[in-house]
């Protein structure tokens, strides 16, 4: 491993030292330092009120950190946020795209307040539209579009001059498979043209397709950061989840499963379910040798990537739990 | 057209754009303008507050309370046509902070804080498209009291520019329901405070009624009032009898309400979670 060459030989895309943000006594951003390099794809993943958007929202110009400080594509974010705007563009968690407009009169709006003249807007409009596939709902009330296509339009209008640095949050949140593929392929398209991309989620999925390196947040703080293949070899090499056809057994089969594997068995919530870590996938076969000896009938079983859970179980030995509710209606 | 194809177009999208000289406050301001004018477009609905109310409040006051007030209806609208035009107006910029909080709780307002421009535009283009509000329901008040029988004194330049102090007050005024409008969660929310403030503000002004039978102590509050200077101002321009001290005050209470509300406003705006 060559971090500290990396980051130090590299230019940063983002730089920050010890930010911190406050809502009140809750600590919603609670000391986060990055290094982030330019022309990579860099993920935040995390639960939701975990401090994801909050830092993205910091690193933006749109809210002032209480500490800290950060340099954003070389500028200072406190010093130069003008200089800083002009380096980047954000695409929000909640669209943030004028649901009352058409798909051209969007774009044209945020072309026109770039400062292009009225008929350059409206060809970069066209250009965009058509380029991410949505010339045929041009002229359609933005209310009236699939959440695929408002992401996509929300990515076209920060796109109008294509910025060196693109917050996008959550950008797949809610959508459906082949919609989140089409913004996978969007996000890979455009960090080839050498714009850097700090997206958020709360799938581990995604960030381990999207991203090149991961910082993992909780309560306000990182916790783990590392390429996804660093991240998951901490987790394990996977997870054993079993399901029996006798609910009864279930105790002694979690017995079984221990004693195999060496590692703790969970119980589901599904009353016929266990799930157990792996420290490799031969160890498998074994504990379901061992419950076949003991006439415990399987209905079924598998052998899963860690999930987003299991990082934050063996993270902080604790679930993932949605703190939405506990912060409040955020605004 | 196949993956490769789309992906090039794509790419061929994202080359590097030549940025264009910076655009100042005014051209941004103005587009944020265009903007708001465009959704009368496809919500025609949200210009009834500029069409139907005008008309309602004056055909009801005019013909409940006209003949009661002043002996006959046609009396009274010489009296009532300039105050209802103040009386519509200054209703209709509770409005603003409702469709600044709207617009706010959507996201969209996240995106336009991050551009590089001139930061209170996308308020002050807000605030130029109600004008345009105002000016509607200035005409509408106008020409319907002109149909019922209002037969101004003054000049149509006199006339003009009554209608022009009216929406400097209400573009001034329009400042502190964005100051609501930031400060409050939800639009209903907004709608309710900001009318439970304009209420007395406009029904103790000397809107409908002169005040001298009113007692001594309301009568004070009621002249010192900003609404009835304008309304007097206004009533003076219409009647050909300019009244210059109350000018003055307007254009004075105006400047205050700008001075001290709008940097309150773009405080929370900038500060907006």
């Amino acid at each position: 491993m060559n971090n500290d060459l990396d980051t130090h030989n590299q230019p940063l895309a983002i730089k920050a030292i010890g930010l911190v943000k406050r809502f009140g006594k809750h600590r919603a951003v609670d000391g986060i330092d990055l290094a982030i390099p330019q022309g990579i794809v860099y993920g935040f993943l995390g639960p939701n009120g975990a401090g994801k958007t909050t830092t993205m929202k910091m690193l933006a110009t749109l809210l002032k950190p209480d500490e800290g400080s950060a340099q954003v594509m070389g500028h200072d974010l406190l010093k130069e946020p003008d200089a800083v705007r002009t380096r980047v563009s954000l695409t929000g968690q909640f669209a943030s795209v004028d649901e009352d407009l058409n798909g051209i009169e969007n774009l044209i709006l945020i072309a026109r307040l770039m400062g292009y003249s009225s008929r350059i807007a409206k060809k970069r409009a066209s250009e965009l539209l058509d380029a991410f596939g949505l010339q045929d709902a041009a002229k359609r009330q933005v209310k009236k579009y699939s959440g695929g296509m408002r992401r996509r339009l929300d990515i076209a209008a920060s796109m109008i001059i294509r910025p060196d640095l693109l917050f996008l949050d959550e950008p797949t949140t809610g959508l459906d498979p082949r919609s989140r593929n089409q913004i996978w392929d969007i996000v890979r398209a455009l960090v080839t043209t050498g714009t850097t991309v700090l997206l958020t989620t709360q799938y581990l999925d995604e960030a381990d397709q999207l991203a090149d390196r991961i910082a993992v947040i909780d309560h306000g703080k990182i916790i783990a950061e590392g390429t996804s293949g660093e991240l998951k070899a901490s987790v394990g090499s996977g997870v054993l989840h079993v399901r029996l056809l006798d609910p009864s057994t279930r105790a002694q089969a979690q017995q079984l499963l221990s004693d195999a594997l060496g590692t703790p068995v969970r119980l589901s919530s599904d009353p016929a379910a266990l799930a157990a870590q792996l420290a490799g996938t031969k160890a498998a076969s074994k504990a379901l040798a061992a419950l076949d000896a003991n006439q415990i009938e399987v209905s079924e079983f598998s052998l899963g990537q860690p999930s987003l859970d299991e990082v934050f179980l063996t993270l902080t030995g604790k679930p993932a739990e949605n703190e939405e509710q506990k912060e409040g209606a955020k605004s | 057209m196949s993956e490769e194809q789309s992906m090039a177009k794509m790419r061929a999208a994202l080359v590097e754009q030549e940025r264009p000289p910076r655009p100042n406050g005014i051209a941004t301001s103005l587009t944020f303008a265009w903007r708001a004018l465009l959704k009368i477009k496809y919500v025609p609905e949200q210009l009834l507050d500029v069409t139907f109310f005008p008309v309602m409040f004056t055909l009801m006051f005019t013909y409940l309370f006209g003949g009661a007030l002043a002996g006959s209806t046609s009396q009274y609208l010489q009296f009532l046509i300039p105050g209802i035009l103040v009386q519509t107006v200054v209703f209709t910029t509770v409005y603003t902070g409702v469709s600044l909080n709207d617009d706010i709780s959507k996201g969209t307002f996240d995106r336009f804080r991050s551009l590089p421009i001139w930061s209170p535009s996308p308020l002050v283009g807000a605030l130029i498209a109600d004008t345009v509000r105002y000016t509607i329901a200035s005409i509408i008040v106008i020409v319907l009291g002109l149909i019922l029988g209002f037969r101004p004194a003054g000049t149509i330049l006199e006339i003009i520019a009554g209608i022009i102090l009216v929406l400097i007050f209400a573009f001034s005024l329009s400042w502190i329901f964005t100051v609501i409008g930031l400060i409050l969660q939800t639009s209903k929310a907004v709608m309710g405070i900001s009318m439970t403030l304009l209420f007395p503000v406009t029904f103790a002004s000397n809107i409908f009624v002169d005040p001298a039978t009113m007692p001594g102590w309301l009568r004070a509050t009621v002249n010192a009032n900003p609404v009835s200077m304008l309304t007097t101002a206004v009533r003076g321009l219409m009647g050909g009898r300019v009244a210059f001290t109350e000018i003055i005050w307007v254009l004075i209470a105006s400047a205050v309400l700008i001075l001290i509300f709008s940097p309150i406003t773009m405080y929370l705006y900038r500060n907006k979670r």
